[in-house]
Parts: structure tokens; C-alpha cells; sequence
């Protein structure tokens, strides 16, 4: 891959026991929309915890936006946005102010945030929301503004874990219009999802089972591959043979 | 077994319902579709009895949602959005407990929780906190389930399950229906809203539609085509820049487009627009619609 953003090799993480991710390798090129698809307790959000410096990984490695993994987590950081499936925003702060804190929080130099926030306001339309509480915000507009703040600093990555769980069909396409942007602008996409239409909008998908990636391919690809009319068949199909139970 | 009439509830300014009216029959899969901030929590709110509506009235089973609210509460499980059990008490600390408060055991009516049970009875030892999200969901069933109600409310119940838990999940639903259990749900998937007996679609508190799912489908007005190009994120933007076009969405592979009138040329003027503007692989075809077509529809004025 000529411009790899993200490269894997071997990762591993293991708890006792337990190995949550075992030994996957893999790439994501620079401007791509990646999905990282699997069943609950796959081993999703341990590697995505890897990749984005908070844990280390027992053996094995990768670089992020150029930067290793276990050796340089806190310049991977400073290069990645990253928005978690549980809790993206300060519900008691309004609109503006969680973007002013996640400005400062990702470095955005001092003198440039008040123009990026007025930006990001009208983008999103959201002026006449800008003093409002996030937390009378509908689940729609609320994962909208945790994506555009997850990348108010313009990282080359930014890893979305479940952005839209929850989240009703014509505002998921409305946040997806948005994940298209960012790639547009060269942003790199690393989204987990249970919605299988989602799957589709995604350049390549990857498939964890039982901590493997069992499968990695454009969504055409996989489905010539496994012989499936659909996204959700493909899935079902891998799934089915997991051994471990969701935990 | 559960009729609602004519109600209403606002919260300061926002009107969250406004003259509700539905029934739902004994045995059946009642499904409550909308967008975030429809009123479909506050519904299920009233319907349990956990809050007051303004106006209008409500019976489950002949019961009085506000003078028998003691009877329904005995007789319904609800399951809310947010993970609502003990996260400090163990799995099975938290299923005796639900199972005491409504004067049973575990073991009276285990048969009824066994599908969905078993599956998380090997970690009954572990914290409610700290369980995966698909578990956490498995035992909040199970909690709401474990003094066999008439009426089950499940207020989103598969958000942040993965498809093939969700499966599992509606397959445990179509048995507790053969038991002859009510049950009113609510999702933001579309495909498990088509597993639904009958749906009520909502919108800004008020229903726009009730139907069953083929009913809803059958009733959309416009024809559907499905469009397909090597690049699918310009082309989005381009088909909604066609002269003709009313409506255009993704849906997974394909957008799918609406026109502003029906004429039998227009796939074809549509293709040499996108062949013009230099698309490869260009595929149009007329498809039968979604529920999330209908869904994308009723929902579209919003955006």
C-alpha cells in the first residue's frame, strides 16, 4: 500500500487467559472510509484502544499516522480524533462550549478557535443551537456535533466506535454524509457499526471473529466471496461460527 | 389489550405528544417508529404508569392508566433505553432481586427467560457493569420479563447489539408473542420494524401513520429506483443536482432516487446525465420500496 495511515502487525492483546485480539494484521490507506465489523465482545473495541495509544498491546505492533503504537502513544494521539461509543460530549455544556473544549483539549491554536467554531456552526447549521445544552439535543444532532468536534482539529485519523447506535435512518445518512466529507478531505475513517447498510458505504470492510479478522475486503468482494446477496448475510455467515460468547 | 385515547403531554415549551390514539390486540407486535425525539419514550413513560400525560386516557387489560396504576405495574415489564439495573449487584443478584420485588423466584418461571437467560447464566457471578452491551440487554429482558407480564415495553432493545444477537433477540420475541405476551417496541432498524404485526410511524408527537409494514409500503406514492456508479459518494451529490429529482438517499450499495413526476424517460435522460458527467458502470432500476423508504419519506420535511 503506497500510502498506508495505519499499519498492523501481529497484534495481539491478551487479558490472563484471554486472548481479546489474536494476531491481526492489516492496513488502511490514507483518505479511506475503513469499517472494522464483528459481533459484541469480537475484540473491536481492544484493538480500537491499541490503535489509538490507550493500551498496549502484548505483543506485536503498528504505526498510526506514522507514529508506533506501544513506543510513541502520546504523538499518536496529537494525530488521531477519536469519538467513543458511550460518551462523546459534556451534556451540561452547550454547544459552543464543548467545541471550545475539545479545541483546547486537542491543541487547536488559541487564536484560530474562534473562527474554526463559527465554521463548524454554520457547516453543520447549527447557529441557532449554539446555546443550546447538549443535553436537549436530539441523539441525531448530538452524534453529529461529537463527529465534527472529534476532528475539530483535523487529525489524519479519526476512529468512530458505533457513532450511529441508536441513531434513527435519516439521521444516520446525515452523519454519513458527513464521514463522506471528511474522507473527501482527506481525513482517514475508521468506524465500527452494527448497521450492515452502513457496511456498504464503507471502501473495505474488515471482520473480527473471536479476536481474528476473518475476513478483509471491499463490500462487492466479500460478497462474491461468501456467496451472499448482502452485507448482513456475509455477517451472519462469519459470525455464526464464532466459538467465544459475547463477553 | 392496550387502547389510548387522545394523549397529550408537553414538557415546557415542547409539545412531546400531542393526541395520541391507538389500540393493540392481545398477542401482538406493536412497533413505535420515529425519529430521535419523536415522544416514543415519553409514550412508553405513560404507558407504564411512570409519568402523568396531560390529557387523554389509557387502558391495559381494562385497567386505568392513572386510577389502576398499582394493577399495571404488577402486570407489565418495561425495558428502558438507558441500562437501568443494579451495576454493583451481580447478574443473578439483579434477576432475584426484580423476581422478589414482584413476589416470584427464578425458578417459577424460568421456562419463559431460558432462551435468552442461559446464555449470560454462566457469567451469573459477574457485575451488571461490567458486562458487554449485548449482555447487559440479554438480562434486562430477562429482568423485565422474570414476572411473566401481560405487556412487554422495549424501548429500543438491540441498540448496540450486533445483527446476529438482534436475530436471536427477535426470534425470543416472536415466542413470547405465541405465549400470548403483548408486546410495544421501538427500534431504529427498519428490518426488525417489518417484524412487527402492526407499526405506528411517529413524528414531532404525533402518529402520521398506522398500518402493518406491507400496508405502510404499499401506501408510498412515488416510484423507487436504485442507482449505481464506481463512485458512489460524488454521485450522491450529483444525482441530487438532476433537474428532475425530488428525493435521493443512501441505502447501502445503491442510492435510491425519487422523481418529481413519473415519466418513462427520465431513467434513461438520468443515465446519459451521469454518463455525461463521466460516471463508469452506470445501473438504474425501479425497485419496490423499503420500510426505510417510507420511513426516509415521512421523516424527509425535517431535513
Amino acid at each position: 500500500m503506497k500510502n498506508a495511515v495505519i499499519q498492523v502487525e501481529n497484534l495481539t492483546k491478551r487479558f490472563g487467559d484471554f486472548t481479546a485480539v489474536d494476531n491481526i494484521s492489516f492496513e488502511v490507506e490514507k483518505g479511506e472510509i475503513f469499517g472494522f465489523l464483528g459481533a459484541n465482545g469480537a475484540g473491536k473495541t481492544t484493538a480500537m484502544r491499541m490503535l489509538c495509544g490507550l493500551s498496549n498491546p502484548t505483543s506485536g505492533g503498528g504505526t498510526v499516522a506514522g507514529f508506533d503504537i506501544s513506543q510513541q502513544s502520546e504523538e499518536v494521539k496529537k494525530h488521531i480524533g477519536y469519538m467513543s461509543q458511550k460518551f462523546a460530549l459534556y451534556e451540561d455544556l452547550k454547544v459552543w462550549e464543548n467545541m471550545r473544549l475539545y479545541a483546547g483539549i486537542y491543541g487547536v491554536p488559541r487564536k484560530k478557535i474562534s473562527e474554526i467554531i463559527d465554521k463548524m456552526l454554520v457547516s453543520l447549521d447549527f447557529e441557532s443551537e449554539k446555546n443550546t445544552l447538549v443535553k436537549e439535543l436530539p441523539l441525531g444532532w448530538k452524534q453529529k456535533l461529537a463527529f465534527s468536534v472529534s476532528i475539530i482539529h483535523r487529525p489524519e485519523i479519526v476512529f468512530l466506535d458505533e457513532p450511529t447506535g441508536g441513531v434513527d435512518p435519516a439521521s444516520r445518512r446525515q452523519f454519513w454524509e458527513l464521514i463522506y466529507k471528511a474522507a473527501s478531505d482527506g481525513i482517514t475513517v475508521f468506524v465500527t457499526t452494527h448497521y450492515m447498510d452502513e457496511a456498504e458505504y464503507c471502501n473495505r470492510v474488515s471482520i473480527m471473529v473471536d479476536g481474528r479478522i476473518d475476513a478483509l475486503d471491499t463490500p462487492t468482494n466479500l460478497k462474491r466471496q461468501f456467496e451472499a446477496v448482502s452485507m448482513d448475510e456475509v455477517f451472519t455467515k462469519l459470525a455464526r461460527g464464532a466459538k467465544r460468547g459475547d463477553n | 389489550m392496550i387502547v389510548v385515547h387522545n394523549i397529550s403531554k408537553q414538557y415546557r415549551k415542547v409539545q412531546a405528544l400531542s393526541e395520541i390514539s391507538f389500540s393493540v390486540g392481545k398477542g401482538e407486535i406493536f412497533g413505535l417508529i420515529g425519529p430521535d425525539g419523536a415522544g416514543k419514550t415519553t409514550l412508553f413513560r405513560i404507558l407504564t404508569t411512570l409519568i402523568l400525560a396531560d390529557s387523554g386516557t389509557a387502558t391495559l387489560n381494562g385497567w386505568d392508566i392513572v386510577q389502576d396504576y398499582c394493577r399495571i405495574r404488577e402486570n407489565v415489564g418495561y425495558m428502558p433505553g438507558r441500562f437501568s439495573l443494579y451495576q454493583t449487584m451481580t447478574v443473578e443478584e439483579n434477576l432475584d432481586f426484580f423476581a422478589t420485588l414482584f413476589r416470584t423466584t427464578i425458578a417459577e418461571n424460568y421456562d419463559l427467560i431460558k432462551d435468552i437467560y442461559s446464555q449470560i447464566e454462566p457469567f451469573k457471578d459477574r457485575m451488571a457493569g461490567k458486562l458487554s452491551g449485548g449482555m447487559k440487554q440479554k438480562l434486562a429482558l430477562s429482568c423485565a420479563l422474570i414476572h411473566r407480564p401481560l405487556v412487554l415495553f422495549l424501548d429500543e432493545p438491540t441498540t448496540g447489539i450486533d445483527p446476529v444477537s438482534r436475530k436471536e433477540l427477535w426470534a425470543m420475541l416472536q415466542k413470547l408473542k405465541s405465549e400470548g405476551i403483548t408486546i410495544v417496541v421501538s427500534t431504529p432498524y427498519m428490518d426488525e420494524a417489518m417484524m412487527c404485526d402492526r407499526i405506528a410511524m411517529i413524528q414531532k408527537g404525533s402518529i402520521m401513520t398506522i398500518d402493518t409494514p406491507q400496508g405502510i409500503i404499499d401506501k408510498i406514492p412515488q416510484k423507487i429506483f436504485a442507482v449505481k456508479a464506481d463512485n458512489m459518494s460524488c454521485l450522491l451529490a450529483d444525482l441530487r443536482k438532476f433537474e428532475s429529482t425530488e428525493t435521493c438517499h443512501t441505502f447501502g450499495e445503491f442510492h435510491h432516487i425519487t422523481f418529481r413526476y413519473d415519466n418513462e424517460k427520465l431513467c434513461d435522460e438520468l443515465k446519459f446525465y451521469l454518463q455525461k458527467l463521466g460516471y463508469n458502470g452506470v445501473k438504474i432500476k425501479e425497485i419496490e420500496p423499503t420500510i426505510e423508504d417510507c420511513f426516509i419519506n415521512l421523516t424527509d420535511s425535517r431535513i
